[in-house]
């Protein structure tokens, strides 16, 4: 069996138990993005403060409908950036994006990436790539938008 | 000549093939794409050796050549459907570019009655509104383009069981003549719901697209009855047979359409290559959907006439190879025998529906029950979504897709987001079947356990 290089303990237990799920109050931003190849979707909600002159992640809330690796990625996702400032946040993001494009020769970064390494053998797989990153690229995009509601 | 499966898949080298480390392959995507027999695969290659010229241009030898290989496979697509003259033949990419032909050329046809009557440039009048061209479609109502052209009040009719290439192009064709589009529902058990036909299909009706067999559900549509109602009211009717054209005998003349689009890829032939079916008459009337070269009779520099159907439709080097590809791929199907292809699916698909259906929480999308259904059998998993079961299929060998398949609409309906697809097809085995309710149940205990 190879597909158990995509199937980690890690991700399937996101995935059964996952963090942070459901839509929270109060929050900065709000994006929807789908997955137009087989219409899984995510709601992003993300709060920031500053803290000490520094922007950074108060809170990510999410709503999703997908598959085992798109529902457990969001929730690894708002474990590594809640609480992170957004450089921080941007940094592991920018790690996991690279890991995905890595074709599973990627050597992650545990200490950045924690729990996120366990994606490493999705990126064997091109299809499930976008799966692993939907919550990424929607927690991207809120971040963005609410800075720019912020400036 | 009996239908022996083992003989058949020795036709198709593909599937001697090993997948994921050594496993045989079980392909079950062929309404996605077929696979290619080696007849198919031996005629490209004799082509371009051989034959390789452009056609209908070159007065030599090869050009010769290429043109009665290119224009013989335009025959034997007639004869397959059975259109009344190979002229009701078009080449196109793809079944979606056969569909967009007649939705751009009756946007052509529209804009060109606005035209005429108001004496303005069309395009001024389309920006100024749809209440201009409405009023002057009724009016030019009698002009040669007056049944293909369209503006506010006038009506499209398609139904929610449409691949997405059937309902985008009506939407486009609607947003640029501001006439309006409907749709048939689809029943909970799969069927398409006609209970309100003579409310849906009026006067105000000008096309009704509709598709002969579904993608997702394998539904085989009653296109005659539609088609019927269609014409009472003066409407066209669009068939999209790009699902039932590969698996079952079609006559183009039974199902009472008007233009019926089906495509190569999906029937054993190369991908590129589609046809567009129209009665003669229709295609002789119809404006042309894309200009250049092979589709003009003269050209100056002020306007220009057209050839005849239905090279006036086929602009451009055609994708020659490919046509003659499909014509094998015709011979191919014909030499088996279309009837022959849809009893062995038949069994394939009661086996399979037989399989599935005794799984606990696996439900099956549309009829249950062999009868006036394809081998397309989409279904979901209790738990499990359909990335998920098509990843630990293919960790077994086995092909499907997973996902919407372009009918979004159409699950919705249903109240699914996505679903998993087994198609089955010529070369497939019944134990090929099995393999798959196993492969499910494997699904099943992963996530279960896991």
């Amino acid at each position: 069996m190879q597909f158990e290089s995509m199937y980690q303990e890690i991700i399937l237990d996101h995935y059964r138990h996952p963090h942070n799920r459901g839509l929270r109050e109060p929050y900065d931003a709000e994006v929807h993005h789908v997955n137009p190849l087989c219409g899984d979707e995510v709601t992003v909600r993300v709060s920031l403060k500053d803290v000490g002159g520094e922007p950074t992640v108060a809170d990510v809330s999410y709503d999703a409908l997908g598959c085992s690796i798109s529902q457990a990625s969001v929730s690894v996702m708002t474990d590594l950036t809640i609480g992170k400032s957004i450089d921080d946040a941007m940094t592991v993001c920018d790690e996991f994006l690279g890991l995905m494009r890595s074709k599973g020769a990627g050597e992650p970064d545990e200490d950045l990436l924690e729990d996120a390494v366990a994606f490493s053998g999705v990126s064997k797989y091109p299809a499930r790539i976008k799966c692993a990153l939907l919550g990424w690229m929607a927690w991207k995009d809120a971040t963005a938008r609410a800075l720019e509601e912020a400036s | 000549m009996t239908f022996d499966v083992a003989r058949v898949r020795k036709d198709f080298p593909i599937l001697e093939r090993t997948i994921r480390g050594g496993q045989p392959l079980i392909y079950l995507d062929s309404a996605n794409t077929s696979q290619k027999p080696r007849q198919v695969l031996d005629t490209l290659a004799e082509f371009y050796e051989r034959h390789n010229a452009n056609i209908h241009r070159a007065s030599h030898q090869l050009g010769e050549e290429a043109t009665e290989a290119y224009e013989g496979a335009r025959i034997k697509a007639a004869e397959f459907i059975g259109a009344a003259s190979e002229a009701e033949v078009v080449f196109t990419k793809n079944i979606s570019e056969a569909i967009n032909l007649v939705a751009y050329s009756m946007g052509n046809a529209s804009a060109a009655a606005v035209g005429r009557v108001s004496g303005k440039a069309s395009a001024a009048v389309g920006r100024v509104s749809g209440k201009a061209s409405a009023a002057v479609g009724r009016v030019s109502g009698k002009a040669s383009t007056g049944r293909f052209s369209l503006g506010p009040g006038d009506e499209v009719v398609i139904t929610e069981m449409e691949h997405h290439s059937n309902i985008v192009p009506w939407q486009l064709l609607c947003q640029r003549t501001g006439a309006t589009l409907r749709w048939f529902g689809v029943t909970p058990d799969g069927r398409l719901d006609t209970s309100n036909i003579g409310d849906l299909i009026t006067e105000r009706t000008k096309v009704v697209a509709l598709v002969h067999q579904s993608n997702v559900l394998g539904t085989i549509n009653p296109v005659r009855l539609i088609a019927d109602a269609a014409h009472a009211a003066g409407a066209l009717v669009l068939v999209d047979a790009a699902q039932s054209v590969p698996h079952m005998p079609v006559d183009v003349a039974e199902l009472g359409a008007d233009f019926l689009g089906f495509t190569g890829h999906k029937m054993c032939g190369p991908t590129g290559i589609g046809v567009l079916w129209g009665r003669a008459e229709l295609l002789e009337e119809m404006p042309p959907f894309l200009g250049g070269g092979e589709m003009i009779e003269t050209v100056a520099m002020e306007r220009s006439t057209y050839a005849p159907p239905p090279h006036k439709f086929e602009a451009g080097t055609m994708p020659i190879a490919q046509a003659v590809g499909l014509g094998a791929a015709i011979d191919y199907l014909s030499e088996v025998g279309p009837d022959a292809i849809r009893a062995h699916e038949l069994i394939l698909l009661e086996h399979a529906l037989a399989a599935l259906g005794s799984i606990e929480g696996v439900r099956i999308l549309g009829p249950t029950l062999p009868d006036s259904r394809g081998s397309a059998i989409s279904f979901t998993v209790d738990g499990v979504h359909p990335h998920d079961v098509s990843q630990v299929l293919d960790d077994v060998g086995i092909e499907v897709r997973a996902g919407h398949h372009c009918a979004a609409p159409l699950h919705r309906a249903f109240g699914v987001q996505s679903s998993t697809r087994a198609s089955f097809y010529l070369y497939n085995a019944r134990e090929e079947a099995d393999a798959l309710a196993e492969g499910i149940r494997r699904a099943q205990r992963f996530f279960a356990d896991a």
